[in-house]
């Protein structure tokens, strides 16, 4: 008999919801909080990676297929490719902190107090309706049909991301 | 329906928008501002992702908003590791605190 067998699946549920969340949690303080910047970056990796957790718990495994890919695959690769072509890594006289962090952290305490009073307070309309079937057969054909101007309007803003960065981020040489 | 109440999402992702917000204000390395925006954004795809589960799970529009959100993350994290390149190559330093060009 497996071990958990008799566990409530609500339970089961909560508690894979808390380690999650958890690990989310100290991987996104570490990112903010740690002097080396390269350690930030991995740090962020396991944030991205937890996340994508949740989004299997909340059953949307498309949103969680693209969040490995994009972020954990793509996003995550370019921020460590910046950080080593930028930053002498080991700089000691380079703090993690700017002269105004506590004006930062006084902030982010107001915002925080205010969107947990909103969480708090809002009533949200909960519906019982049963989740969607075959989501990803759904998705394509919502992309195409109800939002296929946002879609194109997406493909053409990548397009001039890339050009964009190529422009950018390029020697000047001629000019 | 799911064991865990939508309310645990929201608190997470609020947590995680403070933290973010948290790290793009104080950070003194423009790679570790970018970090802290991709945090936030991570955290507003978190709550369109619940809200989607828990208030309108026959339709997917909370979906396709969360992978318009991530394709526009992407762009603007290229878009803004290029410029950070950029003032490398001219001012040898990514320090914010050091780039200062505008400043009257």
């Amino acid at each position: 008999m497996p071990p958990f067998e008799n566990l409530p699946t609500d339970l089961v549920l909560q508690g894979i919801f808390l380690l999650v969340a958890g690990l989310i949690v100290v991987a996104a303080v570490a990112v903010v909080t740690l002097r080396n910047i390269f350690h930030s970056a991995l740090a962020l990796i396991l944030c991205f990676s937890a996340v994508a957790g949740l989004y299997i718990l909340l059953e949307a495994p498309f949103v969680a297929a693209v969040q490995v890919l994009i972020y954990v695959g793509a996003i995550s690769v370019l921020i460590l490719f910046a950080v080593m072509l930028t930053e002498r890594v080991m700089d000691p006289k380079m703090g993690a902190r700017n002269e105004q962090w506590w004006l930062g952290l006084l902030l982010t305490a107001i915002a925080a107090t205010g969107l947990g009073a909103i969480v708090g307070f809002a009533p949200w309309p909960l519906s019982k309706a049963p989740i969607i079937n075959d989501q990803i057969t759904a998705l394509g054909k919502e992309f195409l049909t109800t939002y296929v101007l946002p879609f194109e309007v997406a493909s053409l803003l990548l397009l001039m991301a890339l050009l964009g960065a190529i422009i950018i981020a390029r020697e000047k040489e001629g000019g | 329906m799911s064991g865990v109440p939508l309310s645990w999402y929201l608190t997470l992702a609020t947590v995680l928008f403070a933290i973010g917000l948290y790290g793009t204000l104080s950070r003194k390395n423009a790679v570790g501002i970018l970090m802290g925006i991709e945090l936030m954004l991570n955290a507003v795809n978190i709550n369109l992702i619940a809200f989607w589960r828990f208030i309108t799970p026959h339709l997917l529009t909370g979906q396709i908003f969360a992978v318009f959100v991530i394709t526009v993350a992407a762009s603007e994290v290229a878009i803004g590791l290029a410029l950070i390149l950029a003032i490398y190559r001219q001012k040898k330093t990514i320090d914010i605190e050091e780039i200062d060009l505008l400043k009257g």
